[in-house]
C-alpha cells in the first residue's frame, strides 16, 4: 500500500474506497441514520408516554437500540457495544429487577399474563425488526454503509490510560461511592423488612 | 478532518430532540421509575452528541467522554434505584409529590 503524496496519513487504497462508495453508499448510510434516528425518537417518546412501567421500559430499551445502530453508523462500533451490554444490558436490568420487586403481590400474576399479551410487545419487535433489518443490511457486506473513518478501540484505550488517565481514576471513586451508596440504601430495605416480618410473628 | 458522510449538525439535532423528551418527560410524571428514565434519556443523548463529535474529528476523546458518561449514569442509577426502594417503603407510593417532606 502506497502512501499518498498529497494528504499525509492517508492510503491511496483508502481514497480509493473513498471515492467508489461516495456515490450510493454513503447515500444509503444516511437514509439508515434517518431510519434509526427516526426510530429512536418514535421508541422514547412512546417510553415517556405509557402508564406501566415494564412497557416504557421495553421501549427505552428499543431507543438504546437504536442509538447503537447510530453508534455503529457512524463509526463507533466499540461505542455500540457499550451501549448495548451496558445501557440495554445492565442498567436497563436493574430497572427491571426493581419494578418486580416493587410489584410484587396478588396481583402480580394478573400482571404477568397482561404483560405477555400480544399488544405490549408488538410496538417494540416491530421497531427492533426495523433495527435488526437495518444492522444484517450493513454487516452483509465488508464495504458496506459504515463510515469509513472508524475511532478503533484501541485508539479509546490508549486515550483513556494516556491523558485521561485522572478522569478514568475519579470515575473509578465515583463507582466505589455508587456501590456504597446502593449496599446502605438497599441494605436498610432488607433489614427493616426483616424486622417488620419479626414483629408480625 | 471529515470523516462522516451523515451532517454532524443532523445527529446533533437529533440529540437534542432526544434531550428535550427526556427533559419533558421529567417535567410531567411525577412517578419516580419514570424520573430515571428519563434521566437516563437524557444521558443518553448527551453521549450520542458526544460520539458524534468525536467521529466527526476523528478522535477518541468522544468515546472516552461517553464512556465516563455510561460510569455516571450507573451510579446513578444504582443510587436512584436504592432510593426508589426507600421511598416505596417509607410512603407506600412511588409519587413523587406524596414524598416531598424530608423527614428524617
Amino acid at each position: 500500500m502506497r502512501k499518498d503524496p498529497l494528504i499525509p496519513g492517508v492510503y491511496c487504497h483508502d481514497l480509493i474506497q473513498f471515492n467508489n462508495r461516495s456515490g450510493v453508499l454513503s447515500m444509503l448510510e444516511i437514509v439508515f441514520f434517518y431510519i434509526a434516528s427516526l426510530v429512536a425518537l418514535i421508541a422514547t417518546v412512546m417510553a415517556m408516554t405509557r402508564a406501566n412501567a415494564i412497557h416504557a421500559l421495553i421501549y427505552l430499551i428499543v431507543s438504546l437500540l437504536a442509538v447503537a445502530v447510530i453508534f455503529f453508523l457512524i463509526g463507533a462500533p466499540f461505542a455500540a457495544a457499550l451501549e448495548i451490554v451496558i445501557y440495554a444490558g445492565a442498567i436497563m436490568v436493574l430497572f427491571v429487577f426493581v419494578i418486580m420487586m416493587l410489584n410484587l403481590g396478588e396481583k402480580g400474576d394478573k400482571q404477568e399474563r397482561q404483560w405477555l399479551s400480544p399488544s405490549v410487545w408488538v410496538g417494540p419487535a416491530l421497531l427492533s425488526i426495523v433495527l435488526l433489518a437495518e444492522l444484517l443490511f450493513i454487516i452483509s457486506d465488508v464495504n458496506g454503509p459504515v463510515s469509513t473513518s472508524s475511532v478503533s478501540p484501541k485508539a479509546v484505550g490508549l486515550s483513556l490510560f494516556g491523558p485521561y488517565v485522572l478522569a478514568v481514576e475519579i470515575s473509578a471513586m465515583l463507582l466505589l461511592a455508587g456501590l456504597v451508596g446502593s449496599f446502605h440504601l438497599g441494605r436498610r430495605y432488607l433489614e427493616r423488612d426483616y424486622g417488620d416480618e419479626r414483629g408480625k410473628e | 478532518m471529515d470523516g462522516l458522510d451523515i451532517p454532524l449538525n443532523h445527529i446533533l439535532f437529533i440529540s437534542s430532540l432526544l434531550f428535550a423528551i427526556g427533559m419533558l418527560g421529567l417535567m410531567i410524571r411525577r412517578n419516580i421509575i419514570f424520573i430515571l428514565m428519563s434521566l437516563e434519556v437524557m444521558l443518553n443523548s448527551a453521549a450520542l452528541a458526544f460520539v458524534a463529535a468525536g467521529a466527526h474529528w476523528g478522535q477518541p476523546d468522544g468515546q472516552v467522554v461517553f464512556m465516563l458518561i455510561l460510569t455516571v449514569a450507573a451510579a446513578e442509577v444504582a443510587v436512584g434505584l436504592g432510593l426508589v426502594l426507600q421511598v416505596q417503603k417509607r410512603f407506600k407510593t412511588l409519587d413523587m409529590d406524596h414524598a416531598n417532606r424530608m423527614q428524617g
